[in-house]
């Protein structure tokens, strides 16, 4: 195993960096909509700039732009890394494809949404010409992926491509499922499904886009950089089987607990509770396992702020995935449900979670792919971090506060069974806490500018040392 | 559900659940063969990357025991096993008629008084008043606002001007079945020069200046001819069917000049829905007081503020 494979890196530096700037706009227009609940007049009478409009954008951005654009670059670099394989399907452009595709979607929606041309399903809004783009620019990624694995000179599928590969797969299945749509114009089309069937096709596709895309693909990214960046080996691949395995299984039941008490048949909302309470273990595998990997080189934590996006990154995991299961519970829901609490839990994932091992990962990678040992400022890494857990802490924590008050507050009766407050009066005591989210939110977005600003210097300076083979092993 | 489907969900759920217990049952110890927990598993990727194969945490496996076993046991009370009820026979539905059946019994005394007091009475109740603020800003303060002072096109009840009369029977009657305002739009009738006469002559029957004074003679002998039928030969409108009083300075739709050709041209619709159904009247009967004193502030009850 001499022959150096042909590495595909140019396409993983594309969607690292699409994956910075991407990150920027998403994060700035949620700041912007987190300002418009504190004074309304900043969507300034303008339909494109109206919230309705903007928070679909806002949360296509960071998941499917920033997020997806991460898995992506980290997915095409860990498969070949670790299966000693340049990528599938290159001499067709295959890898290429997928970028220039995900880009054009994204782009799609940039210009769909603000227009108001939407499907109406959460995380699923982009019109049908759009999503018929996302499917064959996923079929071709899973074309590359797999392809890849399948020529691999290594006997062992690595850890992180079973992650890598589920997500793939498991995404390819929600996105076509969820949006088959009869079109009645070139932007505006029926479900196939409706009533109680089609809420339930939505949620098992919403909650599996956060167990897929935002859970297993990102796990795949921590089985890589964790390791990588700790010099340590995995802590257990027995753990990492099983709570692979029963992550996978059990994720597919859980979207009837975005519908409790509802007109969802009371069978399939008792299955999303049973099985979100299964899944914290599973979900608490990849924690375990990466927190662990660790141990015998904590004083890392202290010198490397990379690693330290790393490990809180799985902290905020581990408290997502506790909270999760806690909310799914019914009478916890009576109260979480349609409050803020939920906003806060899902920043905990997407903020904590799914953009700090993001940005770990980046700020590991980023220098390698440009022939560099590490990034322009490493200070600057750590000033980010500081910043970026700030601002998540800030965010969170308001939003778990308003969250249980507006509970609180809309259950409250009296002896004569009228109720305590009237909406408006909820939503009064709510402003405080929208304007601590909107600070960390801008704590957040500065670090993301910290960033650009470090990859850009990184990248510009002087190449120190030459592209290096890789190691085989 | 049909049989077939419930014997569907309630395999694969299960199976599913069972598949997870056998999973850790049968990965919790090292069988032989397998690398030691001091010792990686040999394989080797991308240079350094290996992996240990240490045994579960035990407090994770008893986390996972745990949830398994919740998990069933829940599936035994509850509803979810297809169309198995669970042993507890609980349904959202049933929990949802029990707890309103409970507060219903427990303050139908309360409201049975009230609704024997007469409203003009129930106004200076402040206890009722209460009750009847609360049961406002949750029904009725989207519309007509916290203050209950409207908006256009939400009539103000708090300046004792009335679409269909302000006695206590008349707001009981409006909250428990609804109002439907409608204005016809008079355009194809009257024509544009024949709207813009009209309104310079309501214009100025509040005593306003009318802006276009030389209209006004021909808008009066148009107002004669097709407004007196609803509003009256003075203006002043008729609570019998909700036609506004044009001689005061209350304007629903607004009273600009604009407004008021716009209003003459097109029309209005508005509605006041029933509240009987959502309700109950004996609760109607408490909201109606409650905006009979807003009318009446002699009484004990005063208009709710935003600081509340």
């Amino acid at each position: 195993m001499d022959a150096t494979p042909r590495y595909n890196e140019k396409v993983v530096r594309q969607f690292a960096l699409v994956t910075v700037f991407w990150g920027i706009i998403g994060m700035a227009v949620g700041v912007l909509i987190a300002a418009q609940l504190l004074f309304p007049s900043l969507n300034f009478d303008i339909p494109w700039l109206t919230y309705s409009r903007l928070r679909p954008l806002h949360t296509n951005a960071v998941i499917f732009a920033f997020g997806g654009s991460g898995l992506f670059a980290t997915s095409y670099y860990v498969v070949q890394r670790t299966c000693h394989a340049g990528l599938f399907g290159d001499r067709f452009k295959l890898a290429a494809f997928t970028f220039w595709g995900w880009q054009a979607a994204i782009v799609g929606a940039v210009i769909s949404l603000p227009l108001g041309l939407t499907q109406g399903k959460e995380y699923a809004e982009l019109i049908w010409p759009i999503d018929i783009l996302i499917a064959v620019v996923w079929v071709v990624y899973a074309i590359v992926f797999f392809g890849t694995i399948v020529k691999r000179k290594t006997k062992h599928i690595y850890v992180a491509n079973w992650f890598f590969g589920g997500y793939v797969l498991a995404v390819a299945l929600l996105h076509i499922v969820n949006s088959i749509q009869i079109p009645t114009s070139w932007t505006h089309s029926y479900p196939v499904y409706s009533g109680a069937v089609d809420a339930m096709v939505q949620w098992w596709y919403g909650h599996n886009a956060v167990g897929f895309f935002l859970t297993a693909g990102f796990l795949g990214m921590m089985y890589y950089f964790v390791p990588k960046q700790a010099g340590r080996p995995i802590y257990s691949y027995r753990l990492s089987v099983v709570h692979f395995w029963a992550l996978i299984s059990v994720y597919m039941w859980a979207g009837p607990h975005h519908l409790h008490y509802t007109s969802l048949p009371e069978w399939a909302q008792s299955l999303g509770m049973a099985f979100s309470l299964i899944l914290l273990a599973p979900s608490w595998g990849g924690m375990i396992n990466g927190i662990l990997t660790l141990s015998g080189a904590w004083h890392k934590l202290r010198d490397d702020p990379i690693i330290r996006f790393l490990i809180v990154s799985l902290s905020f995991y581990g408290m997502a995935t506790f909270e999760g299961p806690m909310m799914s519970i019914k009478t916890v829901n009576a109260l979480s449900h349609y409050t803020d609490w939920t906003i806060g839990h899902v920043h905990a994932g997407a903020l904590g979670w799914v953009a700090f091992i993001t940005i770990g990962s980046l700020y590991a990678l980023i220098p390698r792919l440009y022939g560099k040992t590490q990034m322009y400022s490493v200070k600057a890494i750590s000033l980010h971090f500081w910043v970026a857990t700030i601002g998540v802490v800030l965010y969170i924590a308001a939003m778990w506060i308003s969250g249980v008050m507006q509970g609180l507050m809309w259950g409250a009766s009296n002896p004569d069974g009228t109720l305590t407050y009237s909406f408006i009066q909820a939503l009064q005591a709510t402003y405080p806490y929208y304007a601590v989210r909107l600070l960390g939110g801008l704590l957040f977005l500065a670090g993301m500018v910290i960033m650009a600003w470090n990859t850009w210097r990184t990248i510009s300076g002087p190449h120190s040392v030459a592209q290096t083979a890789p190691a085989t092993a | 559900m049909s049989n077939f489907w419930s014997v569907f969900i309630t395999v694969l759920a299960l199976a599913n659940i069972v598949g997870c217990f056998l999973l850790i049952r049968w990965t919790a110890k090292p069988r032989p063969g397998e690398a030691s927990a001091d010792e990686t598993t040999g394989h080797v990727w991308d240079g350094d990357l290996m992996e240990y194969n240490k045994p579960m945490p035990r407090w994770w496996l008893w986390l996972f025991y745990l949830t398994i076993i919740f998990a069933l046991g829940y599936l035994v009370l509850y509803p979810g096993l297809g169309k198995f009820q669970g042993l507890l026979g609980w349904s959202q539905y049933d929990a949802y008629e029990e707890q309103v059946a409970e507060v219903e019994q427990r303050v139908a005394p309360l409201f049975a008084e009230y609704a024997a007091t007469p409203i003009p009475a129930l106004a200076e109740n402040s206890d009722a008043m209460d009750t009847g603020r609360r049961l406002f800003a949750n029904n009725c303060a989207v519309c007509h606002g916290s203050d209950a002072r409207g908006a256009t096109g939400y009539p103000n009840l708090t300046d004792n001007d009335w679409l269909y009369g302000g006695a206590p029977e008349t707001i009981t009657q409006t909250i428990l079945n609804g109002r439907s305002g409608m204005m016809p739009g008079w355009k194809p009738v009257l024509g544009e020069d024949g709207v813009k006469e009209v309104a310079a002559y309501v214009y100025q029957l509040n005593g306003r200046t009318s802006p276009n004074p030389e209209l006004v003679e021909a808008g009066k002998e148009r107002f004669a001819a097709t407004c007196v039928g609803c509003h009256g030969m003075d203006g002043t409108g008729n609570q019998a069917i909700g036609a506004p009083n044009l001689t005061d300075d209350v304007w629903l739709h607004g009273g600009s000049i604009e407004q008021i050709r716009d209003i003459v041209a097109n029309g209005r619709t508005n509605q006041m829905p029933a509240h009987a159904d959502l309700l109950g009247e004996d609760r109607v009967h408490v909201l109606a007081a409650y905006v009979y004193s807003l009318s009446h502030p002699d009484g004990a009850a005063s208009a709710p503020s935003d600081s509340e």
